[in-house]
This record gives C-alpha cells, sequence and structure tokens, in this order.
C-alpha cells in the first residue's frame, strides 16, 4: 500500500497539464489542407422531403461539395439499427427503426442531419447551407410518448402501424394485483420522469484525413473509448476496422451519450475518403441540444402493496420509455436491463411485475445518460417507500430499514437474476441520519417555521448495478529504464485514471508515480479486446485488468532476477521494488533494464517486460454501488424558491482507490441528480414537437450557486466478487439525489397535502402547490 | 483590418475580419488552443480570459475592439518559471477539475474572483461563479479551490 498506494487520496497527475492551458482536445488539432462541414439540420418535427435544390449551395463562395444521403448510398454507407434483440410477451418481435446517416425521404425530428456542406472555412459552410432550398411536407407529429400511444397518434413509422417499438413484461400481473389488492395497504404513484440533455462541456467535434496509399480513414473524435466507435462507424461504411484508425485526445465529458456512435462520426470518415482532403466538423452547443442523443424521458406507473408490518408484499411497475424517433443502440435495454434489474434490489421484494413499453415520438432519439435507467428505478422505489411510510404510520427510515436485502441474506437472487454480493444498505441510512442530525431535525423545522419557512427532510436510499459489459484488455510494458507504459481499453475522460492506475501498478511494483504513463484512445495502441469507460466499469474492469497484469510482470521479473542472481526463481522474493535472493538483491530497476538485453536474460526468454490480460469477468460478477443520501431544504412560500441548506452523502462505492476521486465521481453525479430534480427540462411543443429548450438560455444547466456543500462520507463493503473490492462511483450522485431532493420537498410541502411532486421541482410548481393550483 | 494589441506579455500584430472574436483570434490565429469555446450564448464561461486585468468571456468581444489591450490567457497565468498561479495549484489541491474543458475559464475567473475578494466566502464564491458552468465537479472543489487561493482556511482530504 504506502504512501502512494490504492486508498491515497493523491493529487492528480493529469492536472498541472489541464491547469496550464496544456490540453489537447480534439478542436485543438488542426490538420494541414482541411476543409469545414456544416450539417444542414431538418427545422420540422415531421416532414415528407419531396425535393432538394442544392444549386445555390453548391455556387456559393467557399463551398467545395454537398452531400445528401443518395451520396452517401451510393457508396454503400448502412443505416444505423440497434442490436437490442427483446420480444413482447406474445413472441412478436422488436420494432426496430433504420436510421440512415443524412434524412432519407422524409425527418422525423428537429435538428435531424439532412445535408453536409464543406467549404473553405465554418462560416462559408453555415453561409452555404442557408442557400438550400427544400421543398417539404409537413406532417402531424407527436412529442411526448404517452400521446404518441393514443389510437389517433401521428405514426412516426408507419410500417410498424403504430408508435409501440416493444411491449415486454416480466411476472405475472393478475398474480401480483391479487397479492396487492388482498395486502394490508397499497400505495399508487405515477410519475413523469423527465427528459435531460447531458451536455458534456465539450461540444462534439469530428476530424478525419484518408490516407490513399494505405487506403486507410483516420478519424479523431471525443468519445468513451475508441474501440466502439471504430467497429461502428466501419461497420456503417462497410469497411475493415482495420481501414480505421479512431483517436480520442483528451475528452470533455462523457456521461454515457458519448459513448454511443453518432452519425456524423460516420458522414465525417466518409467524406474524408470521398473527396480526398481532411474534413472537420465542431457542433456548436445550439447544436448539440438538437444532436447529441437525450437522457431520461420515462413515464411510470406503480403500484405497492405492504403487509401489516409495513413489508412489500409486492410491487407492480409499467415504465413507458421514450425513444425519441429512432431507436438508441441501447433503447429498452435502459429500462429493462439497467432500471428494471435494479427496482427489486434495495428492497427484498418477492413478487414483482414489471411491464416496459418503447415508444417512438418526433423527438431526439434517448440513450444512455448517467445511470441509464439506473435513476429512474431508484426514484420510483424511493418514492413509493415514502408513501409506503405515510400509508402504513411509520417513519421513512423505518420502513426502508424492514424492507431492505439484509447483509445476512447476500448473495442475494433478484427477481431479475442479479446476485448481489454485498452491502450494508441499513448501515449506509444510519450513518447518514446521523450525519444529517436526524434528530435534529424537528428543532431546526421550527425554527424555519418561525421565520415563515417551510423545512423538509428527505431521504435517497439506493443500490445501482456497476461493471458493464464484461471484457476488457489491459497492457502494462515495462521499459528498459524501469518507468511503466499502461495501455487502457478503458478511456479517462475526466475520471482521472492516469493517477489511479498508476496507484494500482505503485502497490504492486512500487513504481514512483511520475514513472507510470497512461496511453490511451488510439486504436493503434488500444489493446483489441478494449471496451472504453462507461457504466462506472473502469476501477473494477480496469484496475483488476491492471492487478492481473501486474501480477504477470512480477511473474517474470522474478525469473529474469532470479537468473541475475543466480538463484532458484522460487527462492527469490520480491519487496518494495527490490528482489531478494537470500542477502543477494537486485532493483526493480535493474531488472528491467536486463529484461530489455537478450544476453542477460535466461535461455529462451523472450526480451521485455511486456505483459497484457483480458479480464473475462464470470456473468453474476457485477458490483453494487449503493448508499443513502440526506437532503435538507428550505422553502420560501411566497416564492416557492428552494435553498439546499444540507446535503449528506454516505456511499458504498467498495474499497476506495483514491477518496479524492471517488468523493469527486459522488459530488458529480450529485450535481447532475440535483440538476434534474430542481432545474434541467427538455421541452417540445406537444403539437407541433417543436423543440423549445435549445440552449443554455433556455435549458436550466446547475450552476455553483444552485448546489450546497455534499458533506460526503463512506461505508465501505468490499465487493466480493473482485479482488480489489472495489465498487463503481460515477452514477451513485445521479441515483440518489432526485429523491433525496423530492422526498424533501414533499415533506416541506406536508401542511399542503401534496404527496408527489414532478422534477424538475422548480419555483412555479412548488408556488402552484402552495397557490392550490395543479403542480 | 490590422490590430495590435498585447497577449501573454508578448506583442501581437495580426490582420483580422471585423467580425472576429477574441475566443476565435486567440484559438484559430494565435493557436492558443486552451482557451475554449463550450457554447455559442455566452452562457458557460469556458472562454475567460483577462483582458487589462479582468475577467472577460472572449466569445463576446471583437478582437478589433482591442487595440492596445493586455490580455492574459490560461497559458499565460502561470509565473515565467512554470510557478503555477495560487488557483492554479488550488485546483488540484482541491481536485478543481476532472475534464478539464471547463477549466481554463474556471480558473481565469478564479484569478479574478480572489483579486477582488480576499478571504472569499462559500456564498460569494458560489455567486461569482454564475457565468461559469461545469458538469464534472459538482462545483464543490472549484469553489474550495478559489476560496483557499483567497486566502479563506478549507479544510482538505
Amino acid at each position: 500500500m504506502g504512501q502512494f498506494g490504492i486508498g491515497q487520496p493523491i493529487r492528480r497527475k493529469e492536472d498541472v497539464r489541464l491547469v496550464t492551458g496544456g490540453g489537447r482536445y480534439s478542436d485543438d488539432i488542426q490538420l494541414e489542407n482541411q476543409l469545414h462541414i456544416h450539417f444542414f439540420r431538418s427545422p420540422h418535427a415531421h416532414a415528407g422531403i419531396s425535393g432538394i435544390d442544392l444549386s445555390a449551395a453548391r455556387e456559393a463562395p467557399g463551398v467545395h461539395h454537398v452531400f445528401v444521403h443518395e451520396d452517401l448510398a451510393a457508396d454503400g454507407v448502412q443505416d444505423l439499427m440497434t442490436d437490442v434483440d427483446f420480444s413482447d410477451r406474445d413472441g412478436t418481435k422488436i420494432r426496430r427503426s433504420r436510421r440512415p446517416v443524412l434524412a432519407r425521404e422524409r425527418v422525423r425530428f428537429v435538428g435531424e442531419p439532412v445535408v453536409m456542406v464543406i467549404a473553405e472555412t465554418r462560416e462559408q459552410a453555415r453561409a452555404a447551407a442557408d442557400l438550400i432550398q427544400i421543398e417539404w411536407e409537413e406532417l402531424p407529429a407527436v412529442a411526448s410518448s404517452v400521446a404518441a400511444l393514443a389510437p389517433d397518434a401521428p405514426v412516426v413509422w408507419p410500417e410498424f402501424d403504430n408508435n409501440l417499438g416493444l411491449h415486454w413484461e416480466l411476472g405475472d400481473k393478475d398474480e401480483i394485483d391479487a397479492i396487492i389488492a388482498g395486502s394490508a395497504k397499497s400505495v399508487t404513484i405515477d410519475i413523469v420522469n423527465n427528459r435531460l440533455i447531458p451536455n458534456p462541456m465539450e461540444p462534439r467535434v469530428a476530424l478525419a484525413e484518408y490516407d490513399a496509399a494505405s487506403d486507410r480513414i483516420t478519424l479523431y473524435a471525443p468519445t468513451q473509448g475508441v474501440r466502439g466507435p471504430q467497429a461502428g462507424v466501419a461497420r456503417l461504411l462497410g469497411i475493415k476496422k482495420e481501414q480505421l484508425r479512431v483517436i480520442s485526445p483528451d475528452t470533455g465529458g462523457g456521461f454515457g451519450i458519448r459513448g454511443k456512435l453518432y452519425l456524423e462520426l460516420v458522414a465525417v470518415a466518409w467524406a474524408a475518403r470521398k473527396i480526398g482532403r481532411p474534413v472537420k466538423w465542431l457542433s456548436t452547443r445550439s447544436e448539440t441540444f438538437v444532436s447529441d442523443y437525450h437522457g431520461r424521458d420515462q413515464v411510470n406507473h406503480a403500484v405497492m402493496g405492504f403487509d401489516e408490518t409495513g413489508r412489500i408484499t409486492a410491487l407492480h411497475a409499467e415504465t413507458i420509455l421514450n425513444v425519441g424517433a429512432y431507436m438508441g443502440e441501447n433503447g429498452p435495454r435502459l429500462p429493462i436491463d439497467g432500471g428494471g434489474r435494479i427496482i427489486p434490489c434495495s428492497y427484498d421484494i418477492e413478487k414483482f411485475y414489471f411491464s416496459v413499453k418503447t415508444v417512438y415520438t418526433n423527438t431526439v432519439s434517448t440513450d444512455t445518460y448517467r445511470g441509464a435507467g439506473r435513476p429512474e428505478a431508484n426514484f420510483l422505489l424511493e418514492r413509493l417507500m415514502d408513501l409506503g411510510a405515510e400509508a402504513c404510520g411509520l417513519a421513512r427510515d423505518e420502513i426502508r430499514r424492514r424492507n431492505f436485502i439484509a447483509p445476512a441474506k447476500m448473495p442475494y437472487r433478484t427477481q431479475m437474476g442479479l446476485l448481489i454480493d454485498s452491502g450494508d444498505f441499513a448501515g449506509s441510512l444510519d450513518m447518514a441520519l446521523k450525519e444529517a442530525d436526524y434528530a435534529g431535525f424537528p428543532a431546526r423545522r421550527k425554527e424555519s417555521e418561525a421565520r415563515g419557512k417551510l423545512r423538509g427532510f428527505g431521504i435517497g436510499s439506493f443500490v445501482e448495478q456497476s461493471g458493464g459489459r464484461p471484457v476488457e484488455e489491459m497492457r502494462v510494458r515495462i521499459e528498459a529504464d524501469g518507468s511503466a507504459s499502461i495501455f487502457s481499453g478503458t478511456f479517462s475522460h475526466g475520471q482521472g485514471h492516469d493517477t489511479a492506475y498508476a496507484q494500482i501498478l505503485h502497490d504492486h511494483l512500487n513504481l514512483p508515480l511520475e514513472q507510470v504513463k497512461l496511453i490511451q484512445g488510439d486504436t493503434d495502441t488500444t489493446p483489441a479486446q478494449g471496451v472504453g469507460t462507461f457504466g462506472s466499469r473502469s476501477s473494477m474492469m480496469g484496475g483488476v485488468g491492471i492487478k492481473r497484469t501486474a501480477e504477470q510482470i512480477v511473474v517474470k521479473a522474478t525469473r529474469i532476477a532470479g537468473h541475475l542472481l543466480q538463484s532458484d526463481p522460487e527462492q527469490v522474493r520480491f519487496d518494495e521494488g527490490v528482489f531478494h535472493a537470500g542477502h543477494a538483491t537486485v532493483t526493480f530497476k535493474e531488472v528491467a533494464k536486463a529484461a530489455h538485453d537478450p544476453a542477460r536474460l535466461p535461455e529462451g526468454m523472450a526480451p521485455g517486460l511486456d505483459e497484457n490480460w483480458v479480464y473475462n469477468r464470470h456473468a453474476d460478477h457485477f458490483n453494487f454501488p449503493n448508499g443513502c443520501h440526506i437532503c435538507e431544504l428550505e422553502i420560501d412560500p411566497d416564492l416557492g424558491t428552494v435553498e439546499i441548506l444540507r446535503y449528506t452523502a454516505v456511499d458504498d462505492c467498495g474499497t476506495v482507490l483514491n477518496p479524492l476521486l471517488v468523493h469527486g465521481q459522488v459530488y458529480g453525479g450529485v450535481a447532475q441528480g440535483l440538476g434534474q430534480a430542481m432545474l434541467e427540462n427538455t421541452v417540445y411543443e406537444e403539437e407541433t414537437a417543436q423543440f423549445l429548450s435549445g440552449s443554455f438560455v433556455d435549458y436550466g444547466m446547475p450552476r455553483a450557486h444552485h448546489m450546497a456543500h455534499i458533506a460526503a462520507y463512506f461505508n465501505v463493503v468490499p465487493c466480493k466478487t473482485n479482488e480489489l473490492g472495489v465498487k463503481g462511483a460515477g452514477e451513485a450522485g445521479a441515483c440518489a439525489a432526485p429523491s433525496a431532493f423530492v422526498g424533501a420537498v414533499v415533506d416541506a410541502l406536508k401542511p399542503y397535502g401534496v404527496s408527489h411532486i414532478d422534477m424538475p421541482v422548480t419555483p412555479e410548481r412548488i408556488w402552484r402547490v402552495i397557490a392550490g393550483q395543479a403542480a | 483590418m490590422k490590430v495590435s494589441l498585447t497577449v501573454n506579455g508578448a506583442a501581437v500584430e495580426r490582420d483580422v475580419e471585423p467580425n472576429t472574436l477574441l475566443a476565435e483570434f486567440l484559438r484559430e490565429n494565435l493557436r492558443l488552443t486552451g482557451t475554449h469555446v463550450g457554447c455559442d450564448t455566452t452562457q458557460c464561461g469556458c472562454c475567460i480570459v483577462h483582458v487589462d486585468g479582468h475577467a472577460v468571456k472572449s466569445c463576446t468581444v471583437f478582437v478589433a475592439q482591442l487595440g492596445g489591450a493586455d490580455i492574459v490567457t490560461i497559458e499565460g497565468l502561470a509565473g515565467p518559471d512554470g510557478q503555477l498561479h495560487p488557483v492554479q495549484a488550488a485546483f488540484q489541491e482541491f481536485h478543481g477539475l476532472q475534464c478539464g474543458f471547463c477549466t481554463p475559464g474556471m480558473v481565469m475567473m478564479g484569478a479574478d474572483i480572489v483579486k477582488r475578494h480576499p478571504c472569499a466566502d462559500e456564498k460569494t464564491v458560489r455567486h461569482e461563479l454564475e457565468g461559469n458552468l461545469c458538469r464534472c465537479t459538482g462545483y464543490q472543489g472549484i469553489v474550495e479551490a478559489i476560496m483557499h487561493a483567497s486566502g479563506t482556511k478549507v479544510e482538505t482530504h
């Protein structure tokens, strides 16, 4: 362990570069001779394209090329279609949309790219796009999922007859409903889980060049790991993936959506090859609002039964997911694999019916965003527990305590097949209540009342599932000077892997942190089975990968040390960077040097100290980050404004590699969770599906003054299914904060008889409740 | 049109279009890519630089307006010997950055705040950061870093 190893709050290695302007993001790269791309996007939510006149645009100053769908189709460029495979209960297969790179015959949402203009400068490309003439046949449009399910709703995909892409079910509805009907108490809730725009701070960029001699395209873009886009873009272009090199330099945030395939990448890569010149597309923020995938947008209905002691008897849950105009890569996986599997995870729910409908609308596609279904699932459960407490006459902490899955029951197999290895849910709740001074709350509430304010206290317990895809490859190469290069399949885009991975390696090889270099984000050097960073998987998948690779390094280095010390390797001991055989010693650095000199190696041993490990995780070995967050706030009843007074976070992220980094993940997740709860909302005009919240002026991003200081604590229960004991951290805050905040608002508004209030809980919504109008 | 100004201590003279924004000028003409552009509505603050000692969103001024001005960008904030500005050092110490994209603007704004508010309290710093967006950190490390750099005692991990 030691001063620089696992568990230490090491300051980040990457920071000096980033605080001095030394970061290198995709738009910082300029290629000689590059041209600029602008995408002309649909102003209509739903319209047929009956004619396109590009003549004026083609003649505009600086314009080199103007391309439409047919140009890409002529080169065999394929449509994007999700590979999710679910069926309705009656066996009917999922109805999957096909999305062309540029619109074909019809546009289905505002912002859909229709024409690609390529010019000398960005301004010229934009100006030329204004000269494009399109004959539109406007069609009726629909924005919300509930409206799109109405029998007379406009149909986004006429070939599917209606907008229902899938109706998936689990469990026996009649049995569950009968149990609930026969229960001592039951509660019902209806929730609109608001659509969000993830908004990583770096807008999207793509820069591509083509080398005819090697018939190879190089694509620079911010991603969450280069292997995915390499495979995806190559597949759609119909080329071998070896013909596409993807490079992601510094990347300004991801939050899940950057891990999905974007069709602009395909267009830009295709254009570079087509015209034989480098091309760059830099999106504006206004453009990312209508072209980055959106998050959440679920409508939930649930009924939960309780026995006379407040124990859950059964849960009936229904989710409607708005997938947008085109089903995203993850689409139904979000509520089913992401959210649904988590619903029966915090609490012992033995009887469960779950229905998921995915619905097409004339909106941007929804896909993975921080938590990807788990925040929605946890919010649903926590609202039910608060309502259950009221119905059963129990305190909100007590009803949770009575229903938590107890550590003694673990490993616990849930109704949806997950195996929860560890967690102390009640312990985290108790710790949070103590740190938040629950006992002192009544007095603080009185004090607020005396000032004419409403004070509330909200509990957000949560469990989520991390680890993501079960494969990851890491490689460690020891150089002749004894320093190390880590080649990672994961991709740090803010998480601090440079530092955390060096700490893991330090524990094994005792290398100074500055002698460990992280090499990532280039398909020429990224391990072949690298996957990337999403689903809070890197500490587990990357961390364990590095640990095992380091162990391989030590095995080989020990053999070399034995040879150098003329000793049986079995007798050689490695301790704090030095190999010992009796009294004879050789340092790791000396062994590294010898490893690169064939003359100094045992006979038949290949030179070098260069190992890799493909970590194939067992199907049951996810990890389950969990914890309890508590929000205490005050409402001004005259204005409906809310001030967060105290925010307490207790997290079980398993073994903590670096508390500074893990707390950072928690703070960031909480801010996105509070953003959803207080401010953020994506608004479409219902009649026309016009997009109304298209900039930072219209969309409520959380700012420093909206947030409160977060007091964060750990209740560490090491994960039992990976040898580092780590659990994910990135999505915890986003899972916990919405229920803690909304629970506190509802608690504060108790005098007004409120049982639920939908997010975002804006001052207007609160004011309407207080004024006696519908929220 | 011709414009002459000082950037990070060096005299600069360039021919520019009258509609060239300072952010664009720094990034594209001078290749000082530490200044970032995160939006097109002057809401995010990623592009903040110092103009004559004041924090300014460089996406909101034309370079043609700045004849004779003294500009400092994130690349010019540290001392000539590479010594980090106290705000830069505090950002590392208090984990005030994750992806690093908003960081140049945050640091330049922070340097402006500490100059105007010695021993700044939390409320002041949060209020002063109204024009800067960060999506990664929840602002906690940023607020603590700026408070610390202003001389306020802040507990650290």
